[in-house]
């Protein structure tokens, strides 16, 4: 069904590597793959859920598609046009299609700028409007996301998370963008305040005709707004699929693990937990083949030695476990 | 001055119930701390007087400061000089009158382009690294390393003589490194914040995120470290002056009369001579150390004590 819809956004092999310094001379002596060839693609309107462990590389995943991050190598594709290899200076004009979210409401917003210059930040930047224009324009975004006409003259440090998170939205709507990254936007927000800035933006998201890339640690949250689901671990994507197959029927022995960690509100109906052993290995240095195969439940030898890509298996769902090619 | 100070504290506490007081930037709320802090506020008082001293020292000196009377030297303090004369016959008084105005300017100005100087280099370096970076660093290390009273004794011996606008430029052009480094360090720390992540993600100049996100951001440290070093400025001048190697005589400065008291004579028999410029001096450096301090506690409340 995906395949109808029309690409938005396409990301090619995106890798990210960070070199580690070390030794006197500081020289590179490796890197932190923290994202390693991912291939998406995103569709207009739809919102794609990217959940995995902190470490896992999502927001790094989220940074390099909006270039704030360069890309150590890959592309990313807006509307046509690759945006991967341009110059910031040439950048600045997609930017007001593509804005971000961020995660920490207390450190996203400026504390010296009042809320009003804060919002009106981006439209002075792009120089689309004039003066009255972008005050009636913040008023405006100020009342779509539920907050009163004369928040603009207060500053940051009178609101509480979930405002600022508001603050934070009205920014980035105000040039109109047709892509938003929403960076662990509510994982900072207390559940009860989640749930509301959750509903804002879907109900932003069919006011603005707006397409999502929406990273969590959480599955629950994910579930709530997404239509398709990624799963990534350790900079690469597990699994990736609608909604409905990810949640019913995971495939990636990862999915299944994370998705009986998340606590049911049924007493009665009780479920095998699949408990994972150890820690996230280092990025710095991941374990060959499967990267997951050091804490896989069902990993078996091939996995140590082969890299399995991701293969569709119906319906729109991929996964990259060798479980589903033929097996051991 | 209790009272005004009072009043400031009572406005703040009924306003969480009338809600409609106007709301205050961090900048607001930090001054308003500071006139709460009672040894900042007399520091201000102190300092004010002699900021007024020296704007009307012609109105209040009695005398020409660069006057002399060979007739009249070393003489005791009487109702035609106040303060006695020194050993060129000049008034004393009027000489610690038009002082004040010569080392609050050098200190001002001194300060204000060292300031100016850091922040530009420190903005620089700590916003763009890298190259930049390390070109800006080696070179505050270079100047650290030399010793910084005897980097200006060398240029002032080679320049022979020295006048007002030199001296502030041999300052600023020797002392910037260290508030370079603070800028420097401000601006790391700042760099990481998701704002100006944010800032950068809607498209914004270098310029206008340097100057719009972390310029104020890093007004506390700037502020205070420049309080900090006009009191090490004027303490500086009066040195040099001391030794000779400041603003020449004639021109009144606090050091130069201090100089004085170099000989053994002055020093035990003419107190009038030398006592209250140091005076003077202590008075202005202290005032203005109690005013960095308020500023540092109110920029930064957490550091409270």
């Amino acid at each position: 069904m995906e395949q109808t819809k029309e690409k938005l956004l396409e990301v090619r092999n995106l890798k990210k590597y960070f070199p580690v310094k070390g030794g006197i001379l500081q020289r590179t002596i490796g890197h932190v793959k923290a994202v390693d060839d991912v291939s998406i693609d995103i569709y207009k309107g739809e919102t794609l859920g990217i959940v995995g462990e902190s470490g896992s590389g999502k927001s790094t995943l989220g940074r390099t598609i909006l270039r704030l991050l360069d890309p150590t190598d890959g592309n990313v594709i807006f509307e046509g046009n690759d945006i991967s290899s341009i110059r910031q200076g040439k950048m600045r004009q997609y930017r007001q299609d593509m804005q971000m979210v961020f995660q920490d409401p207390f450190a996203s917003l400026n504390p010296r700028m009042s809320v009003g210059e804060i919002i009106e930040e981006p439209m002075l930047v792009q120089r689309t409007m004039g003066r009255k224009e972008r005050k009636e324009k913040v008023v405006d975004l100020l009342r779509k996301v539920g907050l009163p006409p004369e928040a603009r003259e207060k500053y940051p440090h009178e609101f509480s998370g979930g405002q600022r998170q508001r603050i934070g939205i009205a920014r980035a709507l105000s040039m109109n963008p047709k892509f938003v990254i929403g960076d662990e936007p509510v994982s900072a927000l207390d559940v009860s305040v989640q749930s509301q800035v959750l509903n804002l933006m879907e109900d932003l998201q069919d006011e603005f005709d707006l397409t999502y890339l929406f990273i969590a640690h959480d599955l629950s949250v994910v579930k709530h707004i997404s239509d398709r689901v990624g799963v990534m671990y350790l900079g690469r994507m597990a699994e990736i699929g609608p909604k409905e197959r990810i949640y019913n029927n995971p495939l990636h022995p990862y999915t299944k693990a994370l998705l009986s960690s998340v606590p049911v509100p049924d007493v009665k109906r009780r479920r095998e937990k699949i408990k994972l052993k150890g820690e996230l290995p280092s990025p710095s240095n991941p374990p060959t083949g499967c990267t997951f195969h050091t804490r896989c439940p069902e990993a078996h030898a091939r996995c140590k030695t082969e890299r399995p890509e991701l293969v569709h298996q119906g319906d729109g769902q991929y996964v990259a476990c060798h479980l589903y090619t033929g097996g051991a | 001055m209790e009272t005004q100070v009072n009043q400031k504290v009572d406005t703040s506490v009924p306003s969480a119930k009338e809600e409609v007081e106007k709301s205050l930037s961090p900048f607001q709320l930090a001054m308003r701390r500071f006139l709460r802090n009672k040894l900042a506020i007399v520091g201000l008082i102190v300092l004010s007087f002699f900021v007024l001293v020296a704007i009307f020292a012609d109105l209040i000196a009695p005398h020409s400061p660069t006057a002399h009377n060979l007739y009249n030297i070393d003489a005791k303090a009487s109702s035609e000089h106040w303060l006695g004369t020194d050993s060129s016959g000049r008034d004393n008084f009027s000489r610690l009158v038009h002082g004040a105005r010569i080392s609050l300017t050098i200190g001002f100005f001194a300060m204000f382009f060292t300031v100016a100087l850091g922040v530009l280099l420190g903005s620089l370096a700590g916003y763009y690294g890298k190259w930049v970076d390390g070109l800006i660093m080696r070179a505050t290390d270079l100047m650290m390393i030399l010793p910084f009273l005897l980097l200006i004794l060398t240029i002032v011996a080679i320049l022979e003589s020295v006048t007002i606008t030199l001296f502030i430029t041999i300052i600023a052009l020797t002392a910037w490194p260290n508030l370079t480094r603070i800028i420097r360090a401000t601006f790391l720390s700042l760099r990481e914040k998701e704002y100006v992540l944010g800032a950068r993600s809607i498209g914004a100049s270098d310029f206008r995120i340097i100057f719009k996100h972390f310029l104020p951001n890093a007004v506390g440290p700037i502020i205070v470290n420049a309080t900090l070093m006009m009191a090490t400025m004027i303490i500086l001048e009066s040195a040099l002056s001391f030794i000779g190697f400041g603003i020449p005589q004639p021109t009144p400065t606090w050091g130069n009369m201090i100089t004085e008291a170099n000989s053994l004579r002055i020093l035990e028999n003419h107190w009038e001579t030398w006592v209250p410029p140091g005076i003077a001096i202590l008075m202005t450096v202290l005032a203005i150390n109690f005013i960095g301090d308020g500023l540092r506690d109110a920029f930064d409340p957490k550091s409270n004590q």
